[in-house]
Protein backbone atom coordinates (compact mmCIF):
# COMPACT_ATOMS: atom_id res chain seq x y z
CA UNK A 1 0.00 0.00 0.00
CA UNK A 2 1.39 3.19 -1.42
CA UNK A 3 -0.09 5.22 1.72
CA UNK A 4 1.44 3.76 4.24
CA UNK A 5 4.17 6.06 5.36
CA UNK A 6 2.19 9.02 4.90
CA UNK A 7 -0.66 8.19 7.09
CA UNK A 8 0.62 9.20 10.56
CA UNK A 9 1.78 12.42 8.96
CA UNK A 10 -1.66 12.91 6.80
CA UNK A 11 -3.67 12.39 9.83
CA UNK A 12 -1.25 15.02 11.67
CA UNK A 13 -2.01 17.71 8.76
CA UNK A 14 -5.80 17.13 8.49
CA UNK A 15 -5.97 17.94 12.37
CA UNK A 16 -3.80 20.76 12.07
CA UNK A 17 -6.29 21.91 9.27
CA UNK A 18 -9.42 21.21 11.08
CA UNK A 19 -7.75 23.60 14.07
CA UNK A 20 -7.75 26.48 11.64
CA UNK A 21 -10.81 25.80 9.97
CA UNK A 22 -13.29 29.25 10.18
CA UNK A 23 -16.14 28.26 12.62
CA UNK A 24 -19.66 30.60 13.43
CA UNK A 25 -18.29 32.00 16.74
CA UNK A 26 -20.87 29.91 19.12
CA UNK A 27 -19.19 26.62 17.90
CA UNK A 28 -15.96 27.93 17.83
CA UNK A 29 -15.62 27.46 21.40
CA UNK A 30 -16.16 24.19 21.74
CA UNK A 31 -13.73 23.04 19.01
CA UNK A 32 -12.01 20.07 20.20
CA UNK A 33 -7.98 20.08 20.41
CA UNK A 34 -7.91 17.86 17.31
CA UNK A 35 -4.16 18.26 17.24
CA UNK A 36 -3.66 16.79 20.68
CA UNK A 37 -6.60 13.90 20.27
CA UNK A 38 -4.71 12.48 16.70
CA UNK A 39 -1.12 13.07 18.60
CA UNK A 40 -2.60 10.91 22.01
CA UNK A 41 -4.23 8.09 19.68
CA UNK A 42 -0.59 7.58 17.70
CA UNK A 43 0.96 7.91 21.05
CA UNK A 44 -0.87 5.72 22.63
CA UNK A 45 -0.98 3.44 19.49
CA UNK A 46 2.64 3.53 18.04
CA UNK A 47 5.00 5.26 21.05
CA UNK A 48 7.81 4.44 19.11
CA UNK A 49 7.34 6.79 15.89
CA UNK A 50 5.25 9.33 17.23
CA UNK A 51 6.24 11.09 20.67
CA UNK A 52 7.81 13.78 22.40
CA UNK A 53 9.81 15.05 18.82
CA UNK A 54 6.68 15.02 16.88
CA UNK A 55 4.70 16.60 19.47
CA UNK A 56 7.37 19.30 19.23
CA UNK A 57 6.78 19.91 15.75
CA UNK A 58 3.36 20.05 15.55
CA UNK A 59 3.38 22.64 18.39
CA UNK A 60 5.67 24.95 16.35
CA UNK A 61 3.57 25.07 13.55
CA UNK A 62 0.58 24.96 15.76
CA UNK A 63 2.01 28.35 16.87
CA UNK A 64 3.00 29.49 13.43
CA UNK A 65 -0.78 29.05 12.34
CA UNK A 66 -2.29 30.39 15.29
CA UNK A 67 0.20 33.43 15.30
CA UNK A 68 1.09 32.91 19.13
CA UNK A 69 4.65 33.46 20.53
CA UNK A 70 6.51 30.25 18.84
CA UNK A 71 6.97 27.89 21.99
CA UNK A 72 3.43 27.87 23.51
CA UNK A 73 1.96 24.86 21.92
CA UNK A 74 5.06 22.79 21.58
CA UNK A 75 5.28 23.20 25.88
CA UNK A 76 2.03 22.10 26.10
CA UNK A 77 1.79 18.99 23.37
CA UNK A 78 5.23 18.25 24.71
CA UNK A 79 4.14 18.17 27.95
CA UNK A 80 1.18 16.33 27.51
CA UNK A 81 2.30 13.46 25.09
CA UNK A 82 5.04 12.53 27.25
CA UNK A 83 2.56 11.53 29.94
CA UNK A 84 0.75 9.54 27.36
CA UNK A 85 4.26 8.09 26.15
CA UNK A 86 5.52 7.29 29.78
CA UNK A 87 2.19 5.46 30.53
CA UNK A 88 0.89 4.00 27.29
CA UNK A 89 1.29 0.35 28.47
CA UNK A 90 -1.24 1.16 31.29
CA UNK A 91 -3.40 3.53 29.00
CA UNK A 92 -4.01 0.86 26.46
CA UNK A 93 -5.62 -1.75 28.84
CA UNK A 94 -8.15 1.26 30.00
CA UNK A 95 -11.71 0.90 28.02
CA UNK A 96 -12.61 3.58 25.64
CA UNK A 97 -14.48 5.87 28.12
CA UNK A 98 -11.78 5.77 30.91
CA UNK A 99 -9.50 6.60 28.27
CA UNK A 100 -12.34 9.40 27.18
CA UNK A 101 -11.36 10.85 30.74
CA UNK A 102 -7.91 10.93 30.92
CA UNK A 103 -7.60 12.90 27.64
CA UNK A 104 -10.45 15.05 29.10
CA UNK A 105 -8.11 15.26 32.19
CA UNK A 106 -4.73 15.84 29.95
CA UNK A 107 -6.75 18.44 27.41
CA UNK A 108 -7.61 20.37 30.91
CA UNK A 109 -4.07 20.53 31.79
CA UNK A 110 -2.98 21.34 28.53
CA UNK A 111 -5.17 23.98 28.18
CA UNK A 112 -3.78 25.13 31.68
CA UNK A 113 -0.57 25.38 30.25
CA UNK A 114 -1.33 27.15 27.70
CA UNK A 115 -3.39 29.90 29.55
CA UNK A 116 -0.40 30.05 32.32
CA UNK A 117 2.27 30.77 29.88
CA UNK A 118 0.08 33.36 27.57
CA UNK A 119 -0.69 34.97 31.14
CA UNK A 120 2.79 35.07 31.72
CA UNK A 121 3.68 36.79 28.54
CA UNK A 122 0.91 39.04 28.13
CA UNK A 123 -2.21 40.49 30.33
CA UNK A 124 -4.48 37.98 29.57
CA UNK A 125 -7.30 36.67 32.53
CA UNK A 126 -9.30 33.56 32.80
CA UNK A 127 -12.81 33.13 31.44
CA UNK A 128 -14.46 29.68 32.03
CA UNK A 129 -14.82 30.05 28.16
CA UNK A 130 -11.02 28.51 27.56
CA UNK A 131 -11.74 24.93 28.81
CA UNK A 132 -15.04 24.28 27.36
CA UNK A 133 -12.98 21.78 24.71
CA UNK A 134 -12.22 19.94 27.39
CA UNK A 135 -15.79 18.95 27.06
CA UNK A 136 -15.80 18.63 23.39
CA UNK A 137 -12.41 16.64 23.28
CA UNK A 138 -13.53 14.32 25.75
CA UNK A 139 -16.96 13.56 23.59
CA UNK A 140 -15.05 13.26 20.21
CA UNK A 141 -12.05 10.85 21.14
CA UNK A 142 -13.82 7.33 21.39
CA UNK A 143 -15.25 8.32 17.62
CA UNK A 144 -11.69 9.59 16.80
CA UNK A 145 -9.74 6.65 18.58
CA UNK A 146 -12.57 4.15 16.37
CA UNK A 147 -11.77 5.83 13.14
CA UNK A 148 -7.73 6.06 13.55
CA UNK A 149 -7.90 2.40 14.79
CA UNK A 150 -9.91 1.72 11.86
CA UNK A 151 -6.82 3.51 9.61
CA UNK A 152 -4.20 1.80 11.28
CA UNK A 153 -5.53 -1.59 10.95
CA UNK A 154 -6.28 -1.30 7.43
CA UNK A 155 -2.81 0.20 6.70
CA UNK A 156 -1.58 -2.59 8.75
CA UNK A 157 1.05 0.27 10.63
CA UNK A 158 3.37 -0.90 13.21
CA UNK B 1 6.17 -5.94 19.38
CA UNK B 2 8.73 -3.19 19.17
CA UNK B 3 10.27 -1.72 21.92
CA UNK B 4 10.34 1.69 22.48
CA UNK B 5 13.03 3.93 21.59
CA UNK B 6 15.28 1.35 20.49
CA UNK B 7 17.14 4.37 19.42
CA UNK B 8 18.37 7.93 20.65
CA UNK B 9 17.54 9.19 23.67
CA UNK B 10 15.15 8.60 26.31
CA UNK B 11 11.75 9.90 26.96
CA UNK B 12 12.91 11.87 30.20
CA UNK B 13 15.74 13.43 28.27
CA UNK B 14 13.58 13.91 24.91
CA UNK B 15 11.18 15.71 26.69
CA UNK B 16 13.44 17.65 28.90
CA UNK B 17 15.04 18.75 25.12
CA UNK B 18 12.00 19.76 23.76
CA UNK B 19 11.08 21.86 26.61
CA UNK B 20 14.08 23.38 26.66
CA UNK B 21 13.99 24.15 22.88
CA UNK B 22 10.39 25.46 23.22
CA UNK B 23 11.67 27.52 25.85
CA UNK B 24 14.25 29.20 24.08
CA UNK B 25 11.72 29.78 20.56
CA UNK B 26 9.80 31.48 23.37
CA UNK B 27 12.26 33.66 25.07
CA UNK B 28 14.09 34.93 21.64
CA UNK B 29 10.50 34.97 19.95
CA UNK B 30 8.63 37.19 22.64
CA UNK B 31 11.53 38.82 24.43
CA UNK B 32 13.99 39.18 21.73
CA UNK B 33 11.34 39.79 18.66
CA UNK B 34 14.33 37.74 16.67
CA UNK B 35 11.82 35.91 14.40
CA UNK B 36 10.62 39.21 12.54
CA UNK B 37 12.34 37.75 9.36
CA UNK B 38 11.65 34.07 9.66
CA UNK B 39 8.34 34.44 10.65
CA UNK B 40 7.61 35.86 7.18
CA UNK B 41 8.78 32.47 5.61
CA UNK B 42 7.36 30.29 8.40
CA UNK B 43 4.06 31.81 7.27
CA UNK B 44 4.44 31.69 3.69
CA UNK B 45 5.55 28.01 4.43
CA UNK B 46 2.11 26.72 5.58
CA UNK B 47 -0.15 29.33 3.52
CA UNK B 48 -1.27 26.17 1.92
CA UNK B 49 -2.72 24.12 5.16
CA UNK B 50 -4.61 27.92 5.89
CA UNK B 51 -6.46 28.03 1.90
CA UNK B 52 -7.31 24.45 2.61
CA UNK B 53 -8.62 25.23 6.19
CA UNK B 54 -9.89 28.21 4.12
CA UNK B 55 -11.48 25.91 1.07
CA UNK B 56 -15.28 24.64 2.52
CA UNK B 57 -16.16 27.90 4.07
CA UNK B 58 -15.67 29.28 0.08
CA UNK B 59 -17.45 26.37 -1.58
CA UNK B 60 -20.45 26.85 1.00
CA UNK B 61 -20.35 31.08 0.07
CA UNK B 62 -20.03 29.84 -3.53
CA UNK B 63 -22.77 27.53 -3.95
CA UNK B 64 -25.16 30.14 -1.75
CA UNK B 65 -23.63 32.72 -4.31
CA UNK B 66 -24.58 30.37 -7.49
CA UNK B 67 -27.89 29.23 -5.75
CA UNK B 68 -29.42 32.99 -4.69
CA UNK B 69 -32.72 33.10 -6.06
CA UNK B 70 -33.85 35.51 -8.69
CA UNK B 71 -36.25 37.48 -6.32
CA UNK B 72 -33.07 37.71 -4.25
CA UNK B 73 -31.20 39.24 -6.81
CA UNK B 74 -34.05 41.54 -8.27
CA UNK B 75 -34.15 42.68 -4.20
CA UNK B 76 -30.41 42.88 -3.97
CA UNK B 77 -29.84 44.95 -6.97
CA UNK B 78 -32.94 47.47 -6.12
CA UNK B 79 -31.34 47.77 -2.64
CA UNK B 80 -27.78 48.47 -4.21
CA UNK B 81 -29.07 51.22 -6.51
CA UNK B 82 -30.52 52.58 -4.16
CA UNK B 83 -27.71 53.32 -1.91
CA UNK B 84 -25.59 54.28 -5.00
CA UNK B 85 -28.22 57.12 -5.77
CA UNK B 86 -28.04 58.12 -2.05
CA UNK B 87 -24.40 58.00 -2.28
CA UNK B 88 -23.13 59.56 -5.08
CA UNK B 89 -25.53 62.82 -3.90
CA UNK B 90 -23.33 62.86 -0.79
CA UNK B 91 -20.57 62.18 -3.39
CA UNK B 92 -21.53 65.61 -5.01
CA UNK B 93 -21.59 67.62 -2.14
CA UNK B 94 -18.78 65.89 -0.49
CA UNK B 95 -16.60 67.28 -3.66
CA UNK B 96 -17.41 70.64 -2.77
CA UNK B 97 -16.42 70.65 0.61
CA UNK B 98 -13.27 68.67 -0.09
CA UNK B 99 -12.41 71.52 -2.56
CA UNK B 100 -13.77 74.22 0.48
CA UNK B 101 -11.99 72.80 3.03
CA UNK B 102 -8.76 72.52 1.15
CA UNK B 103 -8.89 76.18 0.47
CA UNK B 104 -9.55 77.24 4.14
CA UNK B 105 -6.76 74.94 4.78
CA UNK B 106 -4.64 76.73 2.48
CA UNK B 107 -6.06 80.06 4.09
CA UNK B 108 -4.74 78.89 7.30
CA UNK B 109 -1.72 77.72 5.92
CA UNK B 110 -1.98 74.05 6.83
CA UNK B 111 -1.01 71.56 4.48
CA UNK B 112 -4.02 70.04 2.44
CA UNK B 113 -5.02 66.81 3.88
CA UNK B 114 -3.47 64.27 1.21
CA UNK B 115 -5.58 61.63 -0.64
CA UNK B 116 -4.50 57.68 0.36
CA UNK B 117 -3.53 54.93 -1.60
CA UNK B 118 -6.39 52.31 -0.49
CA UNK B 119 -6.87 48.42 -1.48
CA UNK B 120 -9.17 45.83 -0.60
CA UNK B 121 -8.44 42.71 1.06
CA UNK B 122 -10.63 39.82 2.01
CA UNK B 123 -11.16 37.48 5.25
CA UNK B 124 -9.24 34.32 4.59
CA UNK B 125 -9.24 32.23 8.62
CA UNK B 126 -10.12 33.61 11.87
CA UNK B 127 -7.79 32.50 14.49
CA UNK B 128 -9.61 29.92 17.15
CA UNK B 129 -6.74 31.33 19.72
CA UNK B 130 -8.96 32.59 22.67
CA UNK B 131 -6.14 34.58 24.05
CA UNK B 132 -5.63 36.88 20.95
CA UNK B 133 -8.17 38.39 18.58
CA UNK B 134 -6.40 37.89 14.99
CA UNK B 135 -7.52 37.36 11.55
CA UNK B 136 -5.85 36.48 8.05
CA UNK B 137 -6.34 38.27 5.20
CA UNK B 138 -5.47 37.79 1.49
CA UNK B 139 -2.79 40.66 1.05
CA UNK B 140 0.62 40.62 1.94
CA UNK B 141 4.24 41.40 0.97
CA UNK B 142 3.85 40.84 -2.75
CA UNK B 143 1.17 43.50 -2.42
CA UNK B 144 3.04 45.96 -0.33
CA UNK B 145 1.22 45.31 2.82
CA UNK B 146 3.35 46.29 5.85
CA UNK B 147 4.01 45.77 9.65
CA UNK B 148 1.61 48.21 11.34
CA UNK B 149 -0.54 49.21 8.28
CA UNK B 150 -4.13 50.26 9.70
CA UNK B 151 -6.96 48.02 7.93
CA UNK B 152 -10.39 49.18 8.22
CA UNK B 153 -14.06 48.39 7.58
CA UNK B 154 -16.94 50.18 5.76
CA UNK B 155 -17.58 51.22 8.94
CA UNK B 156 -14.84 52.03 10.85
CA UNK B 157 -10.93 51.10 11.74
CA UNK B 158 -10.56 47.20 12.55
CA UNK B 159 -7.24 47.03 13.65
CA UNK B 160 -3.72 47.10 11.97
CA UNK B 161 -1.32 44.43 10.13
CA UNK B 162 1.03 42.36 12.36
CA UNK B 163 2.49 39.88 10.52
CA UNK B 164 3.42 40.16 6.69
CA UNK B 165 3.78 36.63 4.26
CA UNK B 166 4.43 36.41 0.75
CA UNK B 167 0.20 36.56 -0.22
CA UNK B 168 -1.71 36.91 3.21
CA UNK B 169 -0.73 38.32 6.41
CA UNK B 170 -2.17 38.75 9.84
CA UNK B 171 -4.49 41.40 11.44
CA UNK B 172 -4.79 42.15 14.80
CA UNK B 173 -7.96 43.64 16.12
CA UNK B 174 -8.13 46.64 18.43
CA UNK B 175 -10.29 44.59 20.55
CA UNK B 176 -7.39 42.40 21.54
CA UNK B 177 -5.97 42.73 24.83
CA UNK B 178 -2.50 43.87 23.85
CA UNK B 179 -4.01 46.77 21.58
CA UNK B 180 -4.82 50.13 22.07
CA UNK B 181 -5.75 53.25 19.57
CA UNK B 182 -5.59 57.11 20.18
CA UNK B 183 -8.87 58.54 19.70
CA UNK B 184 -10.91 62.08 20.43
CA UNK B 185 -13.98 62.47 20.89
CA UNK B 186 -15.49 63.54 17.55
CA UNK B 187 -18.06 66.18 19.67
CA UNK B 188 -15.49 68.36 21.78
CA UNK B 189 -11.98 66.59 20.61
CA UNK B 190 -10.86 65.35 24.10
CA UNK B 191 -8.14 62.80 23.48
CA UNK B 192 -8.23 59.56 24.42
CA UNK B 193 -6.83 56.21 24.33
CA UNK B 194 -8.75 53.02 23.23
CA UNK B 195 -7.91 49.88 24.52
CA UNK B 196 -9.02 46.49 23.68
CA UNK B 197 -10.83 44.44 26.35
CA UNK B 198 -10.57 40.66 24.86
CA UNK B 199 -14.32 41.03 23.98
CA UNK B 200 -15.27 42.07 20.21
CA UNK B 201 -17.51 44.05 21.26
CA UNK B 202 -16.10 46.14 23.66
CA UNK B 203 -13.28 48.75 24.02
CA UNK B 204 -12.09 50.43 27.21
CA UNK B 205 -11.31 53.80 27.64
CA UNK B 206 -8.71 53.81 30.65
CA UNK B 207 -7.32 56.79 33.69
CA UNK B 208 -10.12 59.08 32.18
CA UNK B 209 -10.59 61.34 34.92
CA UNK B 210 -14.43 62.30 36.68
CA UNK B 211 -14.76 65.71 34.91
CA UNK B 212 -14.05 64.63 31.88
CA UNK B 213 -16.92 65.73 29.08
CA UNK B 214 -18.06 62.59 27.69
CA UNK B 215 -22.04 61.67 27.20
CA UNK B 216 -23.15 58.01 26.33
CA UNK B 217 -23.58 57.97 22.40
CA UNK B 218 -20.43 60.11 21.78
CA UNK B 219 -17.98 58.97 18.83
CA UNK B 220 -14.45 58.16 18.74
CA UNK B 221 -12.58 58.82 16.04
CA UNK B 222 -8.86 58.23 15.50
CA UNK B 223 -6.95 61.28 16.29
CA UNK B 224 -3.83 60.55 14.33
CA UNK B 225 -1.37 60.40 17.03
CA UNK B 226 1.37 57.87 17.09
CA UNK B 227 1.56 57.96 13.72
CA UNK B 228 0.05 54.67 13.07
CA UNK B 229 -3.74 55.25 11.85
CA UNK B 230 -4.36 58.21 9.81
CA UNK B 231 -6.74 60.29 11.71
CA UNK B 232 -10.39 61.10 11.83
CA UNK B 233 -11.80 57.60 10.75
CA UNK B 234 -14.66 56.66 13.37
CA UNK B 235 -13.94 53.78 16.08
CA UNK B 236 -15.96 53.55 18.62
CA UNK B 237 -19.43 54.64 20.04
CA UNK B 238 -19.46 55.45 24.36
CA UNK B 239 -21.81 53.15 25.55
CA UNK B 240 -21.99 53.36 29.27
CA UNK B 241 -20.26 55.62 31.68
CA UNK B 242 -19.79 55.06 35.29
CA UNK B 243 -18.77 58.06 37.20
CA UNK B 244 -18.03 56.05 40.83
CA UNK B 245 -16.27 58.91 42.83
CA UNK B 246 -14.77 55.78 45.20
CA UNK B 247 -12.59 55.17 42.18
CA UNK B 248 -9.85 57.13 40.98
CA UNK B 249 -11.36 56.88 37.14
CA UNK B 250 -14.17 56.65 35.35
CA UNK B 251 -15.24 53.87 33.71
CA UNK B 252 -16.23 54.12 30.11
CA UNK B 253 -16.70 51.04 28.22
CA UNK B 254 -17.16 51.93 24.35
CA UNK B 255 -18.26 49.41 21.41
CA UNK B 256 -16.40 49.25 18.19
CA UNK B 257 -17.52 50.87 15.13
CA UNK B 258 -16.69 47.78 13.17
CA UNK B 259 -18.33 44.70 13.53
CA UNK B 260 -15.30 42.96 14.21
CA UNK B 261 -17.26 39.87 14.49
CA UNK B 262 -18.88 39.91 10.89
CA UNK B 263 -15.53 41.03 8.84
CA UNK B 264 -15.91 39.59 5.40
CA UNK B 265 -14.51 42.62 3.11
CA UNK B 266 -11.49 44.89 4.09
CA UNK B 267 -9.46 47.94 3.09
CA UNK B 268 -5.88 48.73 3.51
CA UNK B 269 -4.55 52.13 3.83
CA UNK B 270 -1.65 53.38 2.73
CA UNK B 271 -1.46 57.34 5.18
CA UNK B 272 2.09 57.56 3.67
CA UNK B 273 1.45 56.62 -0.13
CA UNK B 274 0.96 60.37 -0.99
CA UNK B 275 4.28 62.09 -0.84
CA UNK B 276 6.40 64.06 1.48
CA UNK B 277 4.42 66.02 3.20
CA UNK B 278 2.12 63.34 5.12
CA UNK B 279 4.49 63.59 7.74
CA UNK B 280 4.50 66.95 8.75
CA UNK B 281 0.85 67.11 8.02
CA UNK B 282 0.24 64.20 10.51
CA UNK B 283 2.18 66.66 13.51
CA UNK B 284 0.48 69.54 12.85
CA UNK B 285 -3.09 67.76 13.26
CA UNK B 286 -2.34 66.52 16.32
CA UNK B 287 -1.07 69.45 17.96
CA UNK B 288 -4.42 71.04 16.38
CA UNK B 289 -6.49 68.44 18.00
Amino acid sequence: MRLRPFAIPLSIMTALVLQIMPMPAIADIYRPDWVLLVLAYWTMALPNRVNVGVAFLSGVLLDVLLGTSLGIHSIGLCIVIYVLAANYQRLRNYSVWQQAVIIGLLSALYHLILFWLQHLLTDVYFQFDYLLPVVSSTIIWPWLFWLLRKVRRQLRLS
Amino acid sequence: MNTIFTRGPSLPNRLALALALSALLLFVDHKLDGFQSTRVYLNSLVSPLQYLADLPGKLLNLSAERLASQQQLIEENARLTSQIMLMSEQLQRFSVLQQENDRLRKLLGSPVQPGMRKMIAELMAVDNNPFSHQIVINKGALDGVYEGQPVLDDQGIVGQIMQVGTTNSRVLLLSDVTHAIPVRIARNNVRLIASGSGRLDELLLQHVPHSTDMQVGDLLVSSGLGNVFPQGYPVAKITAIVRDEGRPFAQVSTKPMANLDRIRYLLLLWPNDSGAESAPEQTSVGGGS
